[in-house]
């Protein structure tokens, strides 16, 4: 790849570091985690803890995509300009992880409309096995589970919870009522991740998406550096 | 032995006094041209099939030519059927349309039949100028009440200032290309027809794409035209879409 | 190059976004009329000798060394509905991204400059195959054969129609698709190039009414 070009060459061909125009492209952070999880949640929470401080854009990959983008635009969290859905074909880890042209190109039409940029987060549904999104595509990735899916999900492993460059289980307010052990979620988690980090969060008190924010602070510090 | 050559021809310009004169207007055989009386400053001519046709091996050619400040509209006294014909051959059907800057040519004929048995290759070329004006409008019906069709292809191309807009063949019929009658290109419907608008203005302010009908949408074409394109079960059906579409673009 | 760059660039696989793409099948299914194996052969003998004659031709011709630029205009006109265009367009962009990353030209490099926002895909796939050492039939197979599979593809994702019986509307499609490629070919590779404009009134209205829906799973 041409990570030092300069020139005004054609748009780039793949996870380039620098868009056409020789500048540095956004920070590219992929959200996946099963329906119902809390991924558009905590996509809407991220933007509305860092838009003030962060140029952001946010591209959704989901069955109906444009559900998600409309609950985005719905929260009113970005301006429209600055969401854009992709349709997948039914496939939305297909189009993160196999192919991912059409995610490029909203990428890069974000940053071409509304940028300059610091962070897209991209978005898409799909489970442990199927949501895990190409290094072409993006920097970083966070799985998202929830308690209520079964607190056994992070002993059973697989790409998205042992590999993700961070995990969250969400909604922990509920874990009284469907029985699930904190504790041992965390241990298991431990066990599969060393040492990668975990969170634990709620959306529903207040600053709920503070340390997920703190860790997408932490990467983007390190991008620009 | 071959089948019947005509021609026919028609001019128009503006007449210096607010009108448009005709200063050709030859017809021969088959094809007979009549002034009719005029609208305004729109000079108003027919089509008269004289014969039935056209048959197998027949060459028909129609050349309409609107000159600079001139209105034309074109119309015909019925239906075109195409029918088989003693000679194996296919007929052809060619119409030449061309329109001078500040001109406006109304090309409205009556559908074309194509019979069963018959097999006919029509083309129409229209060719504006920059600053020209156009409504054309192209029906086919496929067979007569409740008969098979025959062999049709049909091509469309317009031409505005030198560059291609549109360039578009249906090819139906028994012997045509497969699936002609399948779900992606008739599914069924016996009639269709396309509408071309050509508007100077609508190079700075395109047409929206929009759904005119329960088979019928309306486009902006890439150049300074719009199109009606529908089928419908029948021709009269596909006529009432078109006149609808035709009236909502004003 | 030869056999192998080809199953490379036809490959279902390659990374150009058609997977995303139905073809006018989502609508088509969606009206019901398709509904099953037959009305997908149906359907997918009409796209063939309809669409993918056209583009099977655009692409033989960018292959052979045709202007691109002129090209893509002859692709407009034969394009009336502006989803279908815009489609084209953005497939277009992919296929030239994946193209420029696996065979990398000077040649692509400059119709990727001169087009920022994607020339129509047929256009790109012929130069794609120039890129790739292959002929002008090598495109026009690649074309030919994305016009039905497509929507093969599509159904059984959309129907849950079962993928043998897909594959074989395939299989007993492909002699036509030789004598589509043959026609193309010669229509593409004459000096100048011979474009056919074969149309299907459904494909293009199914491609507006798509696109006029509020949520859907292909993007064409």
């Amino acid at each position: 790849m041409h990570l030092d070009h300069s020139h005004h060459g054609p748009a780039a061909v793949g996870a380039d570091a620098r868009r056409a125009d020789g500048t540095r492209r956004a920070l590219r952070i992929g959200l996946g985690g099963p329906v119902g999880s809390g991924k558009t949640a905590t996509v809407a929470a991220l933007c509305r803890a860092l838009r003030d401080e962060l140029s952001l854009a946010v591209v959704t990959n989901d069955i109906y995509t444009r559900e998600d983008a409309e609950f985005l635009l719905r929260e009113a969290v970005l301006p429209p300009e600055r969401i854009t859905a992709v349709e997948t074909g039914a496939c939305p880890h297909t189009a993160i992880r196999d192919d991912i042209s059409a995610n490029l190109e909203a990428v890069e039409d974000l940053e071409d409309a509304v940028g300059p940029l610091d962070l897209v987060l991209v978005e898409s549904g799909g489970d442990n096995l199927t949501a895990t999104f190409s290094k072409g595509l993006v920097d970083a990735q966070i799985f998202v589970i929830d308690v209520a899916g079964g607190d056994d999900i992070p002993r059973k492993g697989g790409p998205g919870v042992t590999t993700a460059d961070l995990l969250i289980v969400n909604k922990t307010d509920l874990a009284p009522y469907v029985g699930s052990d904190l504790a041992r979620m965390a241990a298991d988690a431990k066990a599969q991740r060393a040492e990668l980090p975990v969170v634990f969060q709620s959306l529903r008190g207040a600053d709920g998406v503070r340390d997920v924010a703190a860790w997408v602070r932490a990467r983007l510090g390190a991008w620009t550096a | 032995m071959s089948g019947v050559h005509a021609t026919a021809r028609i001019r128009a310009c503006a007449d210096g006094r607010g009108g448009t004169a005709l200063p050709v207007l030859d017809g021969d055989g088959p094809l007979a041209v009549r002034r009719t009386r005029a609208a305004g400053d729109e000079a108003r001519v027919m089509l008269v099939g004289a014969m039935s046709g056209p048959l197998g091996g027949d060459r028909f050619r129609v050349e309409a030519e609107v000159g600079g400040g001139a209105r034309l509209h074109v119309g015909s006294a019925a239906a075109t059927i195409a029918l088989p014909g003693q000679l194996k051959d296919e007929a052809h059907y060619a119409v030449r349309l061309t329109v001078a800057d500040g001109g406006e040519l109304r090309w409205l004929p009556e559908p074309l039949i194509s019979a069963r048995g018959s097999e006919l290759y029509v083309t129409t070329h229209a060719d504006l100028a920059p600053g020209a004006r156009l409504v054309l409008r192209e029906e086919q019906v496929l067979g007569r009440a409740g008969e098979e069709p025959g062999r049709l292809t049909s091509r469309l191309v317009l031409r505005v200032g030198g560059k291609t807009v549109l360039d578009q063949e249906l090819a139906c019929g028994p012997g045509a290309p497969g699936g002609w009658d399948g779900p992606a290109v008739l599914g069924g419907h016996r009639a269709v027809g396309q509408l071309v608008v050509v508007r100077p203005e609508f190079a700075e302010r395109p047409v929206a794409a929009r759904i005119v009908g329960e088979h019928a949408a309306l486009v902006p074409l890439a150049g300074p035209a719009a199109l009606v394109t529908a089928v419908a079960p029948d021709g009269l059906r596909l006529r009432r879409v078109l006149d609808e579409a035709l009236a909502d673009l004003g | 190059m030869g056999r192998g760059a080809l199953l490379v660039l036809a490959d279902g696989r390659f990374p150009a976004g058609g997977h995303a793409h139905s073809g006018g099948a989502e609508e088509a299914v969606r009206a019901g009329r398709i509904t099953g194996a037959a009305d997908l052969e149906a359907f997918c003998r009409g796209r063939l000798h309809t669409a993918g004659l056209v583009a099977a031709a655009l692409a033989a011709a960018a292959a052979a060394g045709a202007d691109p630029a002129e090209l893509d205009a002859a692709a407009d006109a034969r394009t009336p509905s502006p989803a279908l265009r815009l489609a084209a367009r953005k497939l277009g962009r992919q296929l030239m991204r994946a193209a420029r990353a696996t065979w990398p030209s000077p040649e692509l490099d400059a119709v990727a400059r001169a087009f920022p926002k994607g020339a129509h895909q047929p256009v790109v796939l012929g130069l794609t195959a120039r890129a790739a050492g292959l002929g002008p039939s090598d495109a026009a197979y690649c074309a030919v054969y994305e016009s039905v599979s497509g929507p093969a593809t599509a159904v059984v994702r959309l129907l849950s129609l079962d993928p043998f019986e897909a594959t074989a509307v395939l299989a007993r499609l492909a002699p036509e698709l030789d004598l589509v490629v043959d026609r193309a070919v010669a229509a593409g590779t004459a000096v100048p190039p011979a474009l056919p404009a074969a149309s299907a009134p459904l494909l293009e209205l199914g491609a507006e009414i798509h696109a006029a829906w509020p949520v859907r799973l292909f993007a064409s």
